[in-house]
């Protein structure tokens, strides 16, 4: 944060699907974590150029790399598209890497360093065909950036020997190829930014996860026995991971026929005592709407993932959006406690799934966990996850007979005890409204009563539980930008070059810590509004709590990122007119 | 016999006289008291629907749930807890209208369930509509010249989409409903029962007396472990020749029974594990 002269190497990958270019792009970037460095990728696959073209950047540098950038310093063209589309993102003095045994037209420009490198040859010799090109050029790659060969050769027989060892020798093959290629071939060119640091001989790696992963882990972290969730892009990496665990870690993962059924087998596994979740993205929400006010009337404590992407409808299925901001804080009839968390990054959607689990028990009722597909799928490295401080919290639970036992018995805090079936304690979960056994009821004092108390609930969980939110930067600044989700990471980049802004960065919802937001800002210079939709939720959602209106926001909806360098310009644009 | 007290409740029941309700309701406290089921060992879980108020009139923990979506809760439920003896009670609209998907996929995996269908051929709770049961032809509120739609049959859903055992039952006859259910109960794997019932005021058609003049229960020749046969004793409805009975049974292992690893057999008893959690992290390294 406090280093200005940060130095990000951004590398971009490129090719058909099919080449192999996720694969090595988190080749890519798991090397740069070995070799100390900090690390930031995120995949494109835009879906509307022929031929199904793929990008994958990768960003590493000795500090923290938090965002996609702009600009690369590298583009490794599996094919000619790759040069046609993303030449002109490459920074002054940039690098090419490509196939010079395929038909490749160089443009004329004396900007760019072009390496051609005789990949199907490799590829052919390692006996593996096209199959190797991707490798061949990654070796190529790592070693013009004066990079180890032995983290690479370890890194490739860990992930292909998942298949066979033959697989794994010939990828080797490949690589060391066109790693010593441009060793011979262009020894005065290679530098030294991604040579592995020098103190790292004894560290312990980072961890590299996306924000899927990261909330599968936090949801196992936080004690998880169920989770029912149907696939849907951002969030399907979030079910693989949760499925390929779930033996060991002695929870059931179900994937169940549909959203409506995900979501009521989780209350149903809930209402039995189990600590459950469930996952999709906006479409599926729509669809759990009914079931997420079922777990509101019935008291039934469930954690739900939604992970944003471009809509309405199936919308812009593989980019990003933060346009369901007010959806989830408004959706089913009528009113209920609903708490919405929304993480900014892969750290915060470990922690905050985590703590959603805890919330959900204490508070009995729906917690939201609202993430965009920016987190969801774009990777960053962290060092590995602290769980010694975290305590699983059950809140008001009793597992045993107890005399004229009352599942929502009236208390001071909005909270009853909650019991489970198998105890012997007799209850009804009712969905109508109910008295305090659950019988259905439509005694006008009871349900006066009864919407009371669950609302309470929300005031309680504020007054216990919500942290106030954090302001990154000076405390008084020129301007102060006030955003939330994957916005946090450019956002956070770009200030480090602005000693006069700061950052509020927003990630509790509903309860929303309306005193702290109203105090910061009405005392601010400037506002600026950062959102990645065309409404300005969180605006619209601020100035309902605190009555502050922002004039000047800074929103996007095209599904691509904000990139650190978008959001510099808006800073540069404002302080001109301060 | 002993005391069906236990299962009261402060609530009287709000089904209309004469309703086939009170009659299910009967047959199930007979069957409860008869095997012991209590709040130990039982759970039972309601959509909605005339059928769903059930749950008001029996001292055994409940779930009522949404209109359709009794099937994924009670599977969420039989998941968590295998120990439970999980009952679901649904309607004809609850069941095949609103919740048809739910229970060709219950079906298909063969939960441990005992699914009973509170079959009154309409929509009774929103005071008279057509239901996906409905004969052709029926006159309702929402097909005052007759129904244009043919009904289907849940018997033949049930047994292509994999059920282990399928079973139609009247109502009116309590003695053989109250051993059916017991029987469904015992049945690993899911058990579905359709179980006709007269909805005295809103259909017309299908009275206690059409019941009792057109049922009749497949004798010790029908063999219910022959699939085709059920599926072909499935298509017949008709004057004197509604059957009754176990139409289909066969022993499978439930999904509960072969899907599940020893781990996850007993997951409300799991604690968490630092150690494997730390473990798992160095996967992402």
């Amino acid at each position: 944060m406090v280093n200005k002269q940060q130095k990000i190497t951004s590398i971009k990958i490129g090719g058909y699907a099919g080449q192999g270019v996720k694969s090595t792009g988190l080749l890519l970037a798991k090397y740069a974590v070995r070799s100390g460095y900090s690390v930031y990728d995120h995949t494109e696959f835009p879906s509307l150029i022929k031929g199904g073209h793929n990008v994958m950047q990768v960003n590493f540098s000795e500090e923290a790399v938090l965002a996609p950038q702009k600009m690369s310093d590298m583009l490794i063209a599996l094919n000619q598209e790759t040069i046609d589309l993303h030449i002109n993102e490459l920074k002054p003095k940039g690098i090419i890497i490509y196939n010079s045994d395929s038909n490749i037209n160089l443009p004329k420009t004396k900007k760019v360093s072009f390496y051609g490198i005789p990949l199907y040859r490799f590829a052919k010799e390692a006996g593996g065909e096209e199959l190797l090109i991707n490798t061949a050029a990654l070796g190529a790659a790592i070693s013009l950036m004066g990079g180890n060969f032995s983290i690479l050769q370890n890194l490739i027989e860990e992930e292909f020997n998942k298949i066979n060892s033959e697989s794994a020798e010939t990828n080797v093959k490949a690589a060391k190829a066109g790693f010593e290629y441009m060793k011979e071939k262009h020894s005065a060119d290679i530098g030294r930014y991604l040579t592995p640091i020098e103190s790292v001989s004894s560290f312990i790696p980072n961890m590299l996860v996306s924000g899927s992963e990261a909330a599968a882990l936090g949801a196992i972290a936080g004690g998880l026995q169920f989770a029912a969730i149907y696939p849907m892009s951002p969030i399907s990496n979030i079910l693989h991971v949760l499925a390929s665990n779930q033996e060991k870690f002695g929870y059931i993962f179900k994937q169940p026929e549909d959203e409506i059924s995900a979501i009521n087998m989780a209350i149903g596994a809930s209402f039995a005592g189990a600590r459950s979740l469930t996952a999709t993205s906006g479409g599926g929400f729509c669809l759990m709407t009914e079931g997420y006010g079922l777990a509101g009337m019935t008291e039934t404590p469930i954690v739900i993932i939604e992970g944003m992407r471009g809509a309405p409808a199936t919308g812009l299925p593989t980019w990003s959006e933060q346009g369901d901001l007010q959806f989830v804080l408004h959706a089913h009839q009528g009113e209920f406690p609903r708490i919405v968390l929304a993480p900014g990054d892969a750290k915060e959607a470990f922690e905050l799934t985590r703590l959603a689990l805890n919330l959900a028990d204490k508070y009995q009722t729906p917690v939201v966990v609202l993430l965009d597909k920016n987190i969801c799928e774009n990777d960053q490295s962290y060092p590995l996850f602290d769980i010694s401080d975290f305590r699983l919290d059950m809140g008001k639970y009793i597992n045993k007979e107890t005399e004229n036992y009352m599942r929502y018995k009236f208390s001071d805090d909005g909270i009853s005890e909650r019991s489970v079936p198998g105890v012997g304690n007799f209850f009804i979960s009712n969905s109508d409204e109910h008295d305090q056994y659950g019988y259905s009821t439509e005694n006008i004092e009871i349900r006066n009563k009864m919407m009371e108390k669950r609302m309470k609930k929300l005031t309680t969980c504020e007054e216990k539980d919500m942290p106030e939110p954090k302001l990154y930067g000076p405390e008084k600044a020129d301007i102060t930008i006030v955003s939330w989700g994957s916005n946090k990471g450019s956002i956070l980049q770009a200030i480090q070059n602005h000693p006069n802004v700061n950052y509020l960065h927003l990630t509790w919802m509903n309860p929303f810590p309306s005193h702290k937001v109203k105090e910061i800002l009405s005392k601010a210079k400037h506002v600026v509004d950062i959102e990645c939709n065309y409404t300005a939720q969180l605006a619209s959602l601020i100035r309902e709590k605190t009555g502050v209106e922002i004039k000047d926001k800074f929103l996007k909806y095209d599904g691509r990122q904000i990139f650190p360098e978008e959001i510099e310009e808006k800073i540069n644009s404002v302080g001109g007119t301060l | 016999m002993k005391e069906s007290g236990y299962l009261t409740t402060p609530c009287s029941p709000t089904w209309c006289p004469g309703c086939g309700n009170l009659n299910i309701w009967g047959a199930f406290k007979s069957a409860a008291i008869e095997q012991g089921w209590n709040n130990a060992n039982t759970v039972l879980v309601a959509g909605i629907g005339c059928h769903g108020h059930i749950l008001n009139f029996l001292k055994l923990t409940s779930f009522e749930g949404l209109h359709g979506r009794a099937l994924p809760v009670a599977t969420g439920i039989k998941l968590a807890n295998g120990d439970l003896n999980v009952f679901v009670f649904t309607g004809d609209g609850d069941c095949f209208g609103e919740g048809g998907n739910h229970f060709i996929h219950a079906c298909r995996r063969n939960h441990n369930l005992t699914v009973l269908i509170h079959d009154n051929s309409l929509y009774a709770l929103t005071t008279g509509q057509t239901s996906p049961l409905s004969p052709h032809g029926l006159r309702t509120k929402s097909t005052p010249t007759g129904n244009p739609d043919e009904p289907f049959n849940p018997l033949a859903l049930a047994i292509i989409s994999g059920a282990t055992f399928v079973a139609r039952a009247y109502a009116g006859d309590m003695p053989k409903l109250t051993s059916l259910i017991v029987e469904a109960n015992k049945h690993r794997g899911i058990a579905v029962i359709d179980i006709l019932q007269p909805c005295v005021t809103y259909n017309k058609t299908f009275t206690h007396q059409f019941f009792r003049e057109n049922t009749y229960y497949l004798g010790e020749k029908y063999d219910p472990t022959n699939r085709e046969e059920a599926l072909i004793k499935s298509q017949e409805f008709g004057t004197k020749q509604i059957p009754l009975g176990i139409f289909y049974k066969v022993d499978k292992p439930s999904y509960e029974d072969s899907a599940l690893a020893k781990t996850q057999k007993n997951i409300l008893k799991k604690s968490i594990q630092p150690q494997a959690i730390n473990e798992l992290f160095k996967n992402y390294t």
